[in-house]
């Protein structure tokens, strides 16, 4: 095991080859190890039993995934949360790290950015699955009807409909735009079906001098347009709860709790199908040890930022005057929901303590648990967001603390990791997931300042 | 319009809810009750007539028991930890239903606008607009809204034969997958307003009241018109010192409650409600 913490092991090896980057990555378009159809099909069973599950509650009817009143909510809302918090990582590495100039993120943005894109439309499916008639949805979308029947402007849903709508078209171009030269690349080395896929997809790409400074200019105005966008949709996704009335919403600090939360998950499930690509694909080159090591400090930092905003919250509700919203919080810590709570609270602030440790950082291994629990974690803050407020609200005749979600709640949530699993592989072995064209550029960056350093 | 004037003629564009104007706010009608718990015995005759007049579905013991009931009109009862000693002083009943909000948290939240204010003060429910994502009653202090989880009148036997028969023809039978509550029963109260209007009057005190005051064998639901100061409602209301658009009331500033027993549930909500609740007397010495 090579040791990074000495501050010598580069991001990415300078002597790697032009031709040596394109078929690495080319490769893990056609050969991948027998990991991913292992994954594969482990995604497509998850998947078949969301289906069953929302077929079988489509027609009876959401009664039998155990909702109740006051339990109208359950983990459909919680896992949408959750979905869109992951949709936050992409657009940190892509777009944010584009602007600061962190060239590390290059190997890694192209899946994170696809992490996006698929996170997106898998929490745009909660919202469709949990509405009570689904066939219905077109009403809450502000199209012209002839009967002048307008959504209400002041409902945060509708607001969430247009944010969401919003983020993932531009999310959905920025990737598209993003890999158009990779496309090129493809197209160049394809031969059958897959050289008309590529040839539409690349636009007629030449990498003639006008066709980089076009791009350049486009990618950046997206990736601009992007970083406002993304904060503002988990803003608002917050603002479904910060603008309720209820206990445990109805607060001030939620929209940044959120973002910071969003931007927490999204990292952690970066950290995941960073090792899950690097072994599937033998990415081991482009998806260096010392990338890793920089993606578990950024974790780090917002894990913190995380803890703070909520231990901001609980202070507040603590020391306020609300005595329902105090009632409720003694009641998510010592009541049937404070295994959950207590979970979150540890998986939230004190795992991430570990990253702290050079070895943890250095490990893959260590590194997988580590995401996986944070990303537990951030899936049990949701929940506790969600549920408990609707155990424990305003009015003591309908409190229920012994509502438990059912079984096709639970399908349909692992089923939504199956959809995204599907939608992810697919798009890894049809789209190249390390961006061919920016690592080159990083290393021609380092093998350029290497020689400035010899000559000077 | 020009920015300028919007904001020079402010007050015009906003719309305080309820004004303090009752008069203005609801010229004609504005539908409210008044509650005796006093008088209440919990005896449940409102629920049962509730359910008769609304074709409300009756879900059967296991979903009872999962919290999927359907009652509209539901009765409280709550055993008073002090009276542990006593328990021959009984429970106290709280009767609890739609608390008609002049400022309903459910109707700004609604993606699609199905639950609205009505001229008449009254929090309405549409339900072929209402496309079920549930935020009204997520949003709902009371938790007084009753979602479709099965498909009552399809799929379920909510009214085995011949029940159907004795369903109410003025009102719908609700699908799966939409909220309901309870309207006052609007279908009354339209079918009253509409005949008093075809006799160019206003409807008269007593002359429409919903299931559950009409059945209340001791007269506890007491229904009226807010906005004719003459009906029994409306003096009720005067005579507990309860005003509609207030979130404080003047009498509980005193210390004695003003020495009347008026109150309205979770009032500093601010959700303006229209059911004015009167306090039970116990007998401390009994």
């Amino acid at each position: 095991m090579p040791d990074f913490t000495k501050g010598e092991e580069k991001d990415i090896r300078d002597t790697i080859a032009w031709a040596q980057i394109n078929g690495d990555v080319l490769r893990s378009l056609s050969k991948p190890r027998f990991a991913f159809w292992a994954l594969f099909t482990f995604a497509l069973c998850l998947f078949s039993i969301g289906v069953a599950c929302e077929v079988y509650q489509w027609r009876r009817g959401l009664g039998v995934a155990n909702f109740d009143n006051p339990h109208v909510w359950g983990l459909y809302i919680s896992t949408f949360i959750f979905w869109i918090g992951m949709s936050h990582s992409g657009t940190l590495l892509s777009a944010i790290l584009h602007i600061i100039h962190a060239d590390w993120r290059k190997p890694i943005y192209r899946f994170a950015e696809a992490m996006t894109t698929f996170s997106l439309m898998t929490a745009g499916l909660f919202v469709l699955i949990h509405l009570g008639r689904l066939w219905k949805f077109y009403y809450s979308l502000p199209y012209p009807s002839e009967r002048m029947l307008w959504p209400n402007f002041q409902s945060p849903l509708l607001w969430d409909a247009i944010a969401i709508f919003t983020y993932l078209t531009s999310s959905i171009l920025f990737l598209y735009v993003g890999a158009i030269p990779d496309f090129a690349i493809c197209r160049d080395n394809a031969t059958g079906w897959r050289k008309h896929f590529y040839s539409m997809l690349s636009l007629g790409w030449m990498g003639t001098d006008r066709q980089w400074r076009s791009f350049r200019v486009t990618y950046l105005t997206i990736a601009c347009f992007l970083i406002p966008l993304a904060v503002s949709v988990h803003s608002i996704v917050a603002s479904d709860f910060a603008m309720s009335q209820q206990p445990g919403w109805h607060v001030t600090s939620f929209p940044p709790y959120f973002v910071a939360g969003a931007l927490y998950s999204g990292c952690a499930a970066i950290i995941t199908l960073f090792i899950v690509l690097r072994y599937t694909f033998r990415f081991e080159e482009y998806m260096t040890m010392p990338i890793l090591d920089k993606v578990g400090r950024l974790t780090f930092a917002i894990a913190m930022v995380w803890t703070y905003l909520n231990f901001v919250e609980y202070a507040s509700v603590w020391y306020g005057d609300d005595m329902y919203a105090k009632d409720l919080l003694i009641q998510k810590a010592t009541g049937p929901y404070s295994p959950f709570w207590w979970g979150m609270n540890f998986c939230g602030s004190v795992v991430p303590l570990l990253l702290l440790s050079k070895s943890v950082r250095g490990s893959p291994t260590a590194m997988m648990i580590v995401s996986l629990l944070l990303n537990l974690g951030m899936w049990l803050e949701r929940w506790m967001i969600v549920a408990p407020t609707f155990s424990h609200g305003y009015y003591p005749w309908t409190m229920d603390h012994d509502q438990w979600p059912g079984f096709v709640q639970w399908g349909i949530v692992l089923g939504s990791f199956g959809w995204f699993g599907l939608l992810f592989m697919l798009f890894c072995k049809l789209v190249p997931s390390v961006s061919m064209y920016e690592v080159k550029e990083m290393v021609y960056h380092r093998t350029l300042a290497q020689r400035h350093a010899r000559e000077a | 319009m020009s920015i300028t004037r919007m904001f020079r003629d402010w007050d015009k564009y906003r719309k305080a809810s309820p004004s303090g104007d009752l008069e203005k706010d609801h010229p004609d009608y504005k539908w409210a009750m008044a509650i005796d718990l006093d008088i209440c015995t919990g005896c449940n005759a409102c629920v049962v007539a509730c359910y008769a007049e609304n074709n409300v579905p009756t879900v059967g013991k296991d979903r009872f028991e999962h919290g999927q009931t359907m009652h509209w009109l539901r009765i409280e009862r709550y055993w008073n930890e002090a009276d542990a000693e006593t328990p021959h002083r009984g429970a106290q009943f709280m009767p609890m239903m739609c608390q008609q909000c002049a400022a309903a948290p459910c109707e700004t939240v609604c993606p699609v606008g199905a639950t609205n204010q009505t001229p008449d003060g009254l929090n309405s429910q549409v339900y072929n607009r209402c496309i079920g994502s549930r935020y009204c009653s997520a949003n709902c202090p009371y938790k007084v809204r009753y979602f479709n989880w099965y498909d009552y009148p399809e799929q379920e036997v909510a009214w085995p034969e011949p029940l159907p028969m004795q369903l109410n023809p003025d009102l719908t039978v609700r699908s799966k997958g939409i909220m309901e509550k309870c309207t006052f029963c609007i279908q009354r109260l339209r079918a009253a307003q509409s005949t008093a209007r075809t006799e160019g009057r206003l409807v008269r005190d007593g002359e429409v009241l919903p299931a559950c005051a009409q059945s209340c064998p001791s007269g506890a639901i007491v229904f009226g018109n807010l906005a004719d100061p003459y009906s029994q409602v409306a003096k009720l209301w005067r005579q507990q010192q309860v005003e509609l658009h207030k979130d404080k009331q003047d009498k509980d500033k005193t210390g004695d409650n003003g020495g009347v027993r008026g109150y309205r549930i979770l009032e500093e909500l601010r959700a303006y409600p229209s059911v004015l609740y009167l306090e039970r007397v116990r007998d401390t010495k009994a």
